[in-house]
């Protein structure tokens, strides 16, 4: 890979993990929404990018439907739920912003120790890109377990569901389409399942708190 | 061949497209039954050419059959067709008293043949990234299920599932990336790096540093599915709240797969990495998991959670089998499967009319089935016998091999293990026991209990634990070679 396109790429990867600190730090669904589709943009970028310098055409499909489906259509459909249950000022107050993100830090730190045997043997890669896609897993992992909100618990999924798309373009220079098209329609298909459910929860308990289902058992 | 591979996965596909139209028709479930008979009858001829004439691939290399998915194969549609006959009476009582409604009926035969197309899916797939949608969308399929009786208990089990299963299987999907990273630079950059029958191939070139980070990954992410300890908290809460048929499938089948998909991976890992890990690894889940599971036991108050409970110890004791290795414990491994799935899916059937006689799933308001209505009682009685480990039922043989190799390859964990399992037969029997015997004032259900399925399970068990037909230990023996590798 060229130097440039190299040095491209990492600043897109670093755009990345700023973009899951945000995440990680937004309290209000709405905007959580918006970065989550910023966080898509760039992935999708990486992946023409990684596209274009390997000339591996089928990257070009893949970036279109991470395109399509990423950016496009998974936000709209949660822009859709978070409207219809006027869930828009369900702001998450239980979360402390600096002990996250300094336990963020530490997990950046054990990310890229992991990181470090594995890309030392790829020949394609920093260890930096690969270290940055399993930070941010373990970024998106870490917002599932602090949110009490049923909305950033699923956005925190999808993100997840970016880090490992990141990981497979850059480590790999992706993976077969099949498998692509089958995790795009499990991802698809998962937010559509969880959508409802957000209704179902309402119904239940007249807000989206995760807590109350918690609270709800005995033992 | 391939039309053959075509019908097994086509009927349970097209069945649940099917079923999503017509599934609330009065005669749904017996076309449910109809289409789990068919694949049954495609996955036994299948299995037969297999034994006779050895593995072979259909559709290029893109599905492969051995010893080892075929004997999986055919348990699963085999509980998947016992387990549909069962669902007839036991969802028409559900839709009598009001729990299901048409369009409820219509999405639980739906997913009923969408769970058993994935899993099967996932059997026979060679492809290790399709192996991995299939158990995703297994997952979804199974939440869905779960879910079913809209409640907020089931909401909120189904939610847990899906977080829990949904990040599990994320960390499986970068596990299967790495290895995909690692076969990369020996089977060039195409699908033929995915395929399993390659990695197998070229296993001991694959690079012992990413394979290891790629198996934690790999047992991390499926384990969750598998419920193993510490990930195991989904599992309780989605067999007691899904329709019992749920919870027979979900505990006799599902875990399985998941358990079959670990072991295809150890077997990569163990022969990239030739110092046995991965089965230390499977040995410290495995003890770990049998102990959590058998001391939660006694908290229980609902009997579904009790006996997804001991779905989970029984896990634990498989895990531990395979960690162990070698030939013996290998096939004692298998065959706690095979009889496990038997045995857990008979309970829960039995379970599953005694809770609808009772109207509760709560132990201590369950009393008296063995009056009431002596199969439920006795199938009970019997199943949870079974199931503890008593002769002549063929948990008892499987567990004894067990702890004999656990005794020689490693004498410290069987003090563990012997603790785990009196612990449980102490717990377990003290609550079956109340609930066969004792006084009831329930009243008989509108729709005869399914018992037929009970008893087919049960004998067969017995017949495990008497007998092992000569083609059956030769088939156990094909696949704990491909497994030991």
């Amino acid at each position: 890979m060229p130097n440039f396109a190299l040095q491209l790429l990492n600043l897109l990867a670093a755009i990345m993990l700023l973009i899951t600190f945000a995440m990680l730090s937004q309290r209000r669904p709405l905007s959580l929404n918006r970065l989550f589709t910023l966080h898509g943009v760039v992935l999708v970028l990486s992946s023409l990018l990684v596209a274009y310098v390997t000339g591996n055409s089928h990257l070009y499909y893949s970036a279109g439907l991470t395109l399509a489906i990423k950016v496009v259509l998974i936000p709209w459909i949660i822009h859709k739920v978070i409207i219809r249950l006027k869930a828009e000022s369900d702001v998450d107050t239980l979360i402390n912003v600096p002990t996250t993100m300094l336990i963020g830090i530490v997990l950046v730190i054990i990310a890229f120790n992991l990181a470090m045997p594995i890309a030392q043997l790829s020949t394609s890669i920093t260890s930096g890109i690969l270290g940055i896609a399993l930070a941010c897993i373990l970024l998106s992992f870490m917002m599932i377990l602090i949110r009490s909100k049923a909305m950033p618990q699923v956005i925190g999924f999808l993100t997840m569901e970016n880090g490992l798309f990141f990981a497979a373009t850059a480590a790999t220079s992706g993976m077969p389409m099949i498998v692509e098209l089958g995790v795009a329609l499990s991802v698809v298909g998962g937010t559509l399942i969880l959508g409802v459910f957000m209704f179902h929860i309402r119904e239940q308990y007249d807000d989206l708190d995760i807590d109350h289902l918690e609270n709800r058992k005995e033992d | 061949m391939d039309s053959l591979f075509l019908v097994i996965l086509a009927i349970p596909l097209l069945g649940s497209m099917l079923m999503g139209l017509i599934g609330h028709r009065e005669l749904a479930p017996e076309v449910n039954t109809g289409l789990s008979l068919g694949t049954m009858i495609a996955v036994v001829i299948l299995s037969m050419e297999v034994l006779s004439t050895g593995p072979s691939f259909a559709f290029g290399e893109s599905f492969h059959v051995d010893s080892l998915n075929g004997l999986l194969i055919t348990l699963t549609a085999f509980v998947g067709l016992t387990t549909s006959l069962f669902s007839r009476s036991y969802m028409r009582v559900e839709r009598d008293i009001g729990r299901m409604t048409s369009v409820r009926m219509r999405i639980y035969h739906s997913m009923y043949q969408l769970f058993m197309f994935t899993m099967l899916l996932a059997l026979l797939t060679n492809n290790i990234g399709i192996l991995w949608v299939a158990m995703e969308i297994a997952t979804l399929a199974a939440v869905l299920l779960v879910s079913i009786y809209r409640t907020a208990a089931a909401l909120e089990a189904a939610w847990k599932y899906f977080i829990l299963c949904g990040v599990g299987i994320s960390l499986a999907l970068f596990g299967t990336i790495l290895i995909y990273l690692a076969a990369e630079r020996q089977l060039g950059g195409s699908t033929s790096a995915f395929l399993w029958t390659n990695l197998n191939a070229v296993k001991m070139q694959l690079e012992p540093a990413i394979m290891s980070i790629a198996f934690v990954f790999l047992l991390v992410g499926y384990g969750t599915k598998m419920g193993l300890v510490p990930l195991h908290s989904w599992l309780a809460d989605a067999h007691a709240e899904g329709p019992t048929p749920v919870s027979a499938v979900l505990s006799g089948l599902l875990l399985n797969v998941a358990l079959y998909t670990v072991l295809r991976f150890k077997v990569l890992a163990d022969g990239s990495m030739q110092n046995g890990l991965p089965g230390k690894m499977l040995v410290g889940f495995g003890l770990i998991t049998v102990l959590v599971a058998t001391f939660s036991l006694s908290r229980q108050k609902d009997v579904k959670r009790m006996f997804s409970y001991s779905s989970i110890e029984h896990i634990g004791l498989m895990t531990f089998a395979f960690g162990l290795g070698g030939p013996i414990a290998t096939y004692a491994g298998l065959l706690h499967m095979t009889v496990h799935s038997l045995v857990k899916s008979a309970i829960f059937f039995t379970v599953g009319h005694a809770c609808q006689k009772a109207g509760t799933q709560i132990i201590a308001d369950i009393r008296g089935l063995v009056k009431v209505s002596p199969t439920v009682g006795w199938g009970l009685v019997v199943g949870s016998l079974a199931i503890l480990g008593m002769p002549p039922f063929g948990v008892f043989a499987s567990e004894f091999l067990i702890i004999t190799t656990s005794m020689q390859e490693l004498p410290w964990a069987t003090p563990i293990l012997l603790l785990g399992l009196g612990v449980a037969f102490a717990t377990i029997f003290s609550f079956v026991q109340s609930m066969a015997f004792g006084e009831t004032t329930a009243k008989p259900l509108a729709h005869p209990p399914a018992l037929l399925p009970v008893f087919i399970h049960l004998g067969l068990a017995l017949m495990l634990g008497l007998y092992i037909p000569p083609y059956l230990n030769e088939w156990f023996g094909q696949a704990v070679k491909i497994i030991t590798g």
